[in-house]
């Protein structure tokens, strides 16, 4: 029987590769941007599980929400990243360092 | 079960304003082309006048509405003001550097109003939901006036910086919320504050969840050890976005903290207040310590405003209704403080570049004395020397922690502060005591003057009639514990 655990286990496991792929990534924008979407859809799983046991409709609508949310984010982010690119000619990680940070 | 009447649009009516008149003026600014730039940034300072009129008259009562996920209140009131203010004067300043620079587009002020109307949800949010979509509309507009020199490598990799940090900030704000959801059954926090406070030793959900949402919005007023974002963003920025970022998007992220830990989670003070001392000993220490080795004075400014929030994180440590009644005059006077900063790094600028370095400033008493002495205020005051207000926005908030035991927290904050003069004193001896360099470019514009006039009289003067910016923050506190 599959149980609300499991799905927060699932959810929680692909949240943390979301984590870890923003920070151990060197490589590219775009891979960090679909950490980025991994983490919300982590976030929406535990939403409509939540939703389901609770019998309350909240976190359905939360999860809705946020769906429409996160497309939006990936559209300004994917604009910023064509404007990075125009002025470096590069989105490799490594090479974001015009400033020390 | 809710009926489904139209919710009550009073309550929201300076959201809606705001937000009609953003849709507004940008077809103005399409159909008139790109030569309206300065009508519109006009129009919407105009906008937000009203807005903030409206605000203070909608918020004199508590009003809620749409079921019970907005409300406005005195609290609100106080923190919208300071808000839009904050937005005014960034689109006053801005206009002529963006014409400066060349990129005078009339989408800088609709942008900046879109952005303030995000910061006014976050402000009036009393749900889950409202707070995360108050705080993405803010975020989204914000990533976008990041990168707004878009020719610019480093306006656009501070595009860039700002939107991978801050969308992994609403990511962890948005598991906690999830989390705070599942373990309580609600979003909203009138019914979560029922939920907190009658169930007993809270669940170790409930309280993972409220650490997530604590460090997403950690990410949001920039709280050490969530800052890593802040100099980075605040150097390439334009400036007159920095100053934005430094100014309005603190107003409402400290909001939103205030009102997400004091309403639904108030009953767990004993659990939060731990984060939240963590976050204020470590931002005061390295906002001042780190400030000291910077050579830029917009990396400067980013590190003094990590540790203001250190300071102002105390009185929400307090947790009473006298610690957030000092976070509220804190934040009004650091608005006034540090918008006459950023005017007058708005005016340091020669041969037509900017130039942000420290040592651009030497002998600035004897080319430009106006200007020096202005800036000499803002610093003492940063630095929290009387009479200047910041010292008594700092009195305020150790008096809380004091009344409160947290003494050591008050020990801190006041060693803090005296490393926190060297690097504040050290500009004032760069002014005044170092050979000039040349003059810088002359004339300053009028809106630029008439800041400066304004926020030096401020926080020059605010010992003598302190009342209008304490009573309301009273008010406002008041309102926070009254329910």
């Amino acid at each position: 029987m599959v149980g609300l655990g499991h799905y927060l286990t699932v959810a929680a496991i692909l949240f943390t590769l979301g984590i870890f792929g923003i920070f151990l990534n060197r490589k590219n924008v775009i891979i960090i941007m679909m950490s980025i979407e991994l983490m919300l859809l982590a976030v929406n799983i535990n939403f409509v599980a939540f939703s389901v046991v609770l019998q309350d409709l909240a976190g359905q609508v939360f999860a809705m929400f946020v769906l429409t949310v996160a497309a939006a984010e990936a559209a300004i982010g994917l604009a910023i990243l064509v404007v990075y690119f125009r002025n470096r000619g590069t989105i490799q990680v490594e090479d974001i360092n015009m400033m020390k940070g | 079960m809710h009926s489904f009447a139209p919710p009550a649009l009073l309550p929201a009516l300076p959201e809606l304003v705001l937000v009609c008149s953003a849709m507004l003026l940008l077809l103005i600014g399409v159909f008139r082309g790109e030569g309206s730039s300065r009508l519109v940034s006009w129009l919407a300072v105009l906008a937000l006048v009203v807005t903030l009129g409206l605000a203070v008259r909608v918020g004199l009562e508590p009003r809620v509405s749409f079921y019970g996920m907005f409300v406005t209140d005195p609290f609100a009131a106080f923190m919208k003001t300071l808000v839009l203010l904050g937005s005014a004067v960034t689109i006053l300043m801005g206009m002529r550097y963006f014409e400066d620079h060349g990129i005078a587009r009339f989408e800088f002020p609709v942008l900046v109003m879109l952005a303030s109307t995000g910061m006014m949800i976050m402000v009036s949010a009393n749900d889950l939901i409202t707070l995360y979509l108050g705080l993405e509309l803010q975020s989204l507009a914000l990533y976008v006036v990041a990168s707004f020199d878009r020719d610019s490598p480093r306006s656009s990799e501070a595009g860039l910086k700002y939107f991978v940090l801050g969308a992994l900030a609403s990511g962890l704000l948005l598991y906690g919320a999830s989390l705070v959801y599942g373990f309580t059954g609600t979003t909203n926090f009138a019914a979560l504050a029922t939920a907190v406070s009658s169930g007993g030793a809270p669940s170790a959900g409930l309280i993972i969840g409220l650490v997530f949402v604590a460090i997403g919005l950690a990410f949001k007023v920039s709280a050490v050890p969530f800052h890593m974002w802040t100099p980075d963003v605040y150097e390439g920025a334009p400036t007159p976005v920095t100053a934005f970022f430094a100014v309005s998007t603190k107003m409402a992220a400290i909001a939103l903290f205030i009102r997400f830990l004091v309403e639904p989670f108030g009953p767990l003070l004993a659990e939060w207040r731990q984060i939240i001392v963590f976050l204020s000993v470590a931002s005061m220490i390295l906002g001042s310590v780190a400030a000291i080795a910077q050579s830029n004075i917009k990396r400067l400014m980013a590190y003094s405003s990590i540790g203001h929030i250190g300071y102002a994180l105390i009185g929400l440590a307090v947790g009473t209704s006298s610690g957030i009644r000092g976070v509220l005059v804190y934040m009004a006077i650091y608005l006034f403080m540090n918008l006459g900063t950023w005017a007058v790094i708005l005016c340091m600028r020669r041969n037509g570049q900017m130039a942000e370095g420290i040592a651009d400033l030497a002998g600035l008493a004897r080319t430009q004395p106006g200007l020096a002495l202005a800036l000499a205020i803002f610093m003492f005051a940063m630095a929290g020397v009387p009479p200047t207000a910041g010292f008594f926005s700092k009195l305020y908030i150790f008096l809380a922690a004091i009344d409160a035991h947290l003494n050591g927290l008050a020990i801190i904050g006041v060693l803090a502060s005296v490393v926190g003069a060297f690097y504040y004193l050290r500009i004032v001896k760069v002014m005044y005591f170092d050979e000039p360099l040349a003059a810088f470019d002359r004339p300053i514009s009028a809106e630029l003057k008439g800041v400066l006039l304004v926020t030096a009289i401020v926080t020059l003067f605010f010992i003598l009639l302190p009342d209008p910016i304490v009573g309301p923050a009273q008010a406002a506190a008041a309102s926070l514990f009254g329910k």
